[in-house]
Formats: C-alpha cells, structure tokens, sequence
C-alpha cells in the first residue's frame, strides 16, 4: 500500500477543510514564486522526468502536451482550460478534488498557466457538479482575496484570472474540442482534428485542456520533484492515482493509491471485498464504462496501469473500477452502458447516432433472449462500423464496452438467444450496407 | 441523442428582473470583448432559475437580443444541452441516477419511489403536487451509489426506504439534508478505511 506521506490528496476525505488556511498548511502555495523563478523551461521538463500522463482518461503524457504550446505569445492570446466536465460512468474523482482540494487545483491552474503562457484560465465544470463548482468559486474568491490570483498571482510576477464555466449536462463536452465549443457558447460537437488545440482552439487561440487530477497534482510534483512522482508505480505509469471503486462491492469509496496497484488489492483492502465474496465476482469495469469489462478469472493477477490494462484490451481511462458481481445480468449491465451512449451522441457523426441506437436496441432483446443467433455477429459488425468512423473517440467509447461484453460473455448471449435467424438462407453478404463490398461480388 | 420539445403553452413575454441581469452581467464579464456569446448556457440557466425552473421560447430570443446572436442558436444550444428543461417541471425537480453504477446497487427502487409518490410517469408535474421526476444518465457520484439529485444537491448512498421518506418531506415542503444517507463522511470506505489514518484521528 501506499505510504500516507506519499499521498498527494491529503484531504480527499475532508478530514482537514478545503479553506485556503488549512490548504497551505498541507503545503499548497507555500514559495509557489520560487517554482515558476526556475522557469518555464524546467517546469515543463520536471513534468516530461515525471512521466506524468494526463488523468481524464486518454493518458496522453501532460508535459510533451504543454511543449506544444507556441515558445512566444504572437497576436493571439494563449489559453488554459481545465476539464471538470466528470461524466463517464464510475468516476467521481474530480469532484472530491473541486469540493475538498481546490486550492491544489487553483495553485496548478498558476503553474500550468505560467508554463503555456496564458493570462485567463476556465475551469469547465459539468453543470450537476453545481454545488462542488460553487465550493471551488469561493476558494478561487479567497485566492483572490489574498492576491494569489489576479495581478501579480502570488507574487510570481504572472497575471492570471480564472473563471468557471458551467457545463449542462452533456456527457460529450468532456471531449476537448466539444468542451471547446461549449464554453463558446455553440452546442457540444466535437471539432475535427487537426488543427489541435495547442495551436488553434478557445476563440481560435492556443489553448492547453488538462483534466482537474492532471493540473492538481502538478504543485506536488514541483515541490517535490519529478524523480519522486516517477519512482512510483512503474516506468511510463508512473505516480498516484484517484481510484473510484463502485459497484458490488462492500465499501465503495475513492481512494489514492500508487500506479499498477492489483486489482484484486483495491477491491479486497479498499473497498472492502465484492459483496458475496471474492468467488462472487463476475466482471469489473477497469477504467469507467468506455473501457472493455475484465472477466474474473482476468481480475486475480491483473494491474491498475495504462499498459497492463492496454494489454488486456482494456484500459485504464479515468480509473473508475465497476465492480459487477453474479447477482447482476451482465447483458443487462452492458444494455444499460449503451442507453447512456445511445442518450449522450452528440449526433454529429452518422456512425455513431444511429449506431448508438442499434447497439442498445440490439443488447435489451438479448437481455430478454429475444434476438436471434445471428444477431450476435451482426452486434459486433455494429460495433466496428463504428469504432473509429466518427470524429472523435466517443465512437470507440461506445462500441468498447460492447466488444468487451462479445469478447467474454459471447457463450451467455449465445445460450439466452437461440431464435432462428429471420433469413434464413446464407448469403454470405455483409450485414450492413456496405454497398461498395457487395458490388465487389458482383 | 435524445429528444428534446418545447412545451406547448409558451408565454408571450420573458424579461431578466433586476438580480437577473445584474449576474448576466457579471457573466458576460468573464469572457472577451466580442465573445459574450460564450454567456449563452449560464444565461439560459439563469432564465431557467428566474422561471421556475423551465425554459420558454420567449426567454430563448430574449437571450438571443441581449448577447447579439440569431435566436436559432440560442435554441439549438438549449435543446442540445439536457440540464435545461424545455416544459414545466416542479419546484422541486428530482433527478434519480440509473446508469450501471446506480443501477446494480438498486437504483430501480428508487424509481419505483418515485412513481408511488410522485407520479406514474416520469417528467409528469401532476396540478396537486409541488415535484416531478426522471430518469437521469450518470451524475458522477458512482462511490455514493444509488443516488438522486433535487435541485442542486445530491442525496447519496440511498434505498427505497430513505428515498421515501426524503418525498414526503419534499412533498409537505420541507427541504431534506443533502449528502450520504448511511451516516457516512462523503466518499471514504465506511468503517474500512486504511488510509490517512492518522489526520481522521488527529
């Protein structure tokens, strides 16, 4: 287990108050004028010796992000935007650190800022966090008040204002393009990629978009170098991690804990054990409900990492763990995960709209063993006329979680759905309309 | 994608009052000069606040007016966003989770709550009472599983039993104590925790 004293997020459980009083008494803003007097240059490769990877869930490494930034402020104006825009099944992560760290938040806000070099920050919030989001406007009130914001922030000498946007609900806008959009006052759709966002993004400007954990933990790593964050957990994961673990377990609870933590450790310690017993489990969600279920036989042995988990065809994502036991139809599970996907496309992208839908639809009938056998192949050929057709990876995080179901649980559908197909002559043509195979054929 | 209407009966006229328009000012503040089309969503939301909790046409070109947009963009991006509710809902407006999370911890309870003390339809604001209630995507609050959200705040760690006791007050128009339900501190392992051990006990 992880030493306290290594523990980034002393107050993740409120034991000490989220005011600024008792925040710099866990270290925050203490000499914050001595970490940016070093440099943009070295915080940028503190973080790169860090191996710090962004939090939100792509795991995209942050300090290689923040290079991308132009070297000079030309005539457009560089931005920061944070992503709190926490939606994805299973993680709760970032709200802990709105409502309980903001001041780590706000103090990496400066940092990071000074390191891209932008002046306005905007924090992204999901609209339901309202009452969090308020939390942290009035710690950024008090930051404020004590003129570690604003003019001259900190004394460092950088000028710096942040502002919440408020978010309303929709899953998408935490794509960072969509969120983009959002906070310029357009619906949520994600952007096409490239131009990237470092060089053109918010109102056209370069414009850096970490998620909260990413920016929070940046003070600590500064403080106490990036050889220590990346003595923990292994080489490319490295350092502490927010696990949410919810589900069918005894205890559900978020926890900080080092990088490549066994899965089984965080169930069995942390949250108390799978409800029924270790032997009761049937899957677990590793990475919030984009990433592809891990069966049990998997979970024994298997490591909370981006690479361990990659390897497995999964991923970490936001490192929100699901635990599923037997009690529960996985199907049904899996159906409910495609609604939430089938609610939230932003209909941009064709594939996806409409795939969304036939997913769902396709997974509640097989929940009631109502679909016939050949339904199960047509499902997967779904999933992949999907999976990278659209613009952003909203397609691959609906269509993962599906391929993850047909990957383990195919012998479950297959035993509940035994119809015969409704042709029942076999074509072999393909099941969607890929016109230019058929012609092909011809 | 889900689909969204306006409400049928829509009234004539939508005007900020005096506290209203003193914070869309502030929000227009925060953005560039030229950019106040960024205000857009907390505009639409402090209409929603000012109208009982819903949003009529008229708010939406009154909104277009005042930060120099076509109204059809305003329109599209409060039919796009689902926080904003398009037709009357009640003053009090209940939230409940039923994502995975939610769901295999129970969540269908709290729905059938709902549907013995509200209303046997979800978005139905019945003329006696002072609430409605849907069903929601995940609210990011998977730990405190199952969960509902009332207005703004979260009641966390819920059964079928507290759900309804948590109704009654709302519907004698009381409002209830948000947060967990199970006696415990916001997200830490009940009666297990290993961690920062020390600062609890400090």
């Amino acid at each position: 287990m992880l030493k306290d004293q290594d523990r980034i997020f002393q107050n993740l459980y409120n034991d000490l108050g989220p005011d600024l009083a008792s925040s710099q008494k866990r270290g925050d803003w203490v000499n914050t004028k001595e970490i940016t007097n070093k440099g943009r240059d070295w915080i940028i490769n503190e973080i790169k010796d860090s191996q710090l990877r962004g939090r939100g869930g792509a795991g995209f490494p942050t300090g290689l992000k923040w290079s991308f930034a132009p070297k000079e402020i030309g005539s457009r104006p560089h931005y920061l935007v944070i992503n709190g825009d926490e939606s994805e099944p299973g993680t709760c992560k970032d709200r802990d650190i709105l409502r309980f760290e903001p001041h780590k938040l706000i103090e990496g806000c400066l940092i990071a800022s000074y390191a891209i070099q932008a002046h306005v920050c905007y924090i992204y919030i999901r609209g339901e966090y309202f009452v969090d989001g308020q939390k942290l406007q009035a710690a950024i009130d008090e930051a404020y008040e004590k003129k570690l914001l604003g003019k001259n922030a900190a004394g460092t000498g950088w000028d710096l204002d942040i502002y919440i946007h408020y978010g309303a609900g929709a899953y998408i806008c935490g794509e960072e393009t969509a969120l983009l959009e959002s906070i310029e006052g357009k619906k949520g759709q994600p952007r096409l990629k490239p131009p990237f966002p470092a060089l053109i993004g918010l109102y056209g400007c370069p414009t850096i978009i970490n998620n909260v954990e990413t920016i929070a933990v940046v003070p600590t790593i500064l403080r106490r170098g990036g050889k220590w964050f990346a003595s923990l957990g292994r080489e490319k994961n490295t350092g502490t991690k927010i696990f949410c673990i919810s589900g069918n377990v005894n205890n559900p609870c978020n926890v900080e804990e080092e990088m490549n933590i066994p899965l089984k450790e965080l169930i069995e310690v942390h949250a108390g054990g799978v409800i029924g017993g270790w032997d009761n489990l049937q899957a677990v969600i590793p990475g919030g409900s984009s990433m592809p279920l891990i069966p049990k036989d998997k979970c024994e042995t298997l490591t909370m990492d981006f690479d361990s988990l990659m390897a497995e065809k999964s991923g970490l994502g936001t490192a929100g763990v699901v635990v599923i036991n037997k009690d529960q139809d996985i199907i049904k599970c899996m159906a409910r995960i495609a609604r939430f996907y089938k609610h939230e496309s932003c209909g941009q992208c064709t594939p996806c709209r409409e795939g969304s839908g036939w997913m769902w639809r396709m997974l509640e009938r097989m929940a009631r063993g109502e679909a016939s056998r050949d339904e199960i192949e047509m499902l997967g050929d779904v999933t992949k006329q999907i999976e990278g057709h659209t613009i952003c990876a909203f397609g691959e995080g609906s269509s993962w979680p599906v391929q993850g179901l047909l990957r383990h649980f195919k012998d479950e559908i297959k035993k509940r759905n035994k119809f015969d197909p409704i042709v029942k002559e076999n074509k072999n043509i393909p099941y969607l309309v890929d016109q230019h195979l058929l012609d092909k054929n011809a | 994608m889900s689909l969204r209407r306006p409400a049928k009966d829509q009234p004539d006229n939508f005007e900020f009052n005096s506290s209203s328009m003193e914070a869309a000012k502030m929000i227009i503040s925060k953005y560039p000069d030229g950019k106040q089309q960024s205000a857009v969503m907390a505009l639409l939301y402090i209409a929603q606040k000012q109208n009982d909790n819903w949003i009529p046409l008229a708010a939406m070109k009154y909104i277009a007016k005042f930060l120099d947009m076509p109204y059809i963009k305003v329109y599209e991006v409060a039919t796009f966003y689902s926080m904003y509710n398009l037709s009357p809902v009640g003053k009090y407006f209940i939230q409940v989770c039923t994502t995975t999370p939610c769901m295999i911890r129970g969540a269908n309870k709290l729905v059938e709550a709902c549907k013995e003390k509200i209303s046997k339809k979800e978005s139905e604001l019945l003329k006696d009472k002072n609430c409605s209630w849907m069903e929601v995507e995940c609210l990011g609050a998977c730990v405190n599983a199952p969960m509902m959200q009332i207005n703004d705040d979260y009641y966390e760690d819920l059964d079928k039993e507290k759900t309804l006791k948590i109704l009654d007050k709302i519907l004698n128009g009381e409002k209830p104590i948000p947060g967990s339900y199970r006696g415990r501190i916001n997200n830490e392992p009940e009666n297990n925790r290993k961690t920062l051990m020390d600062i609890k006990n400090a």
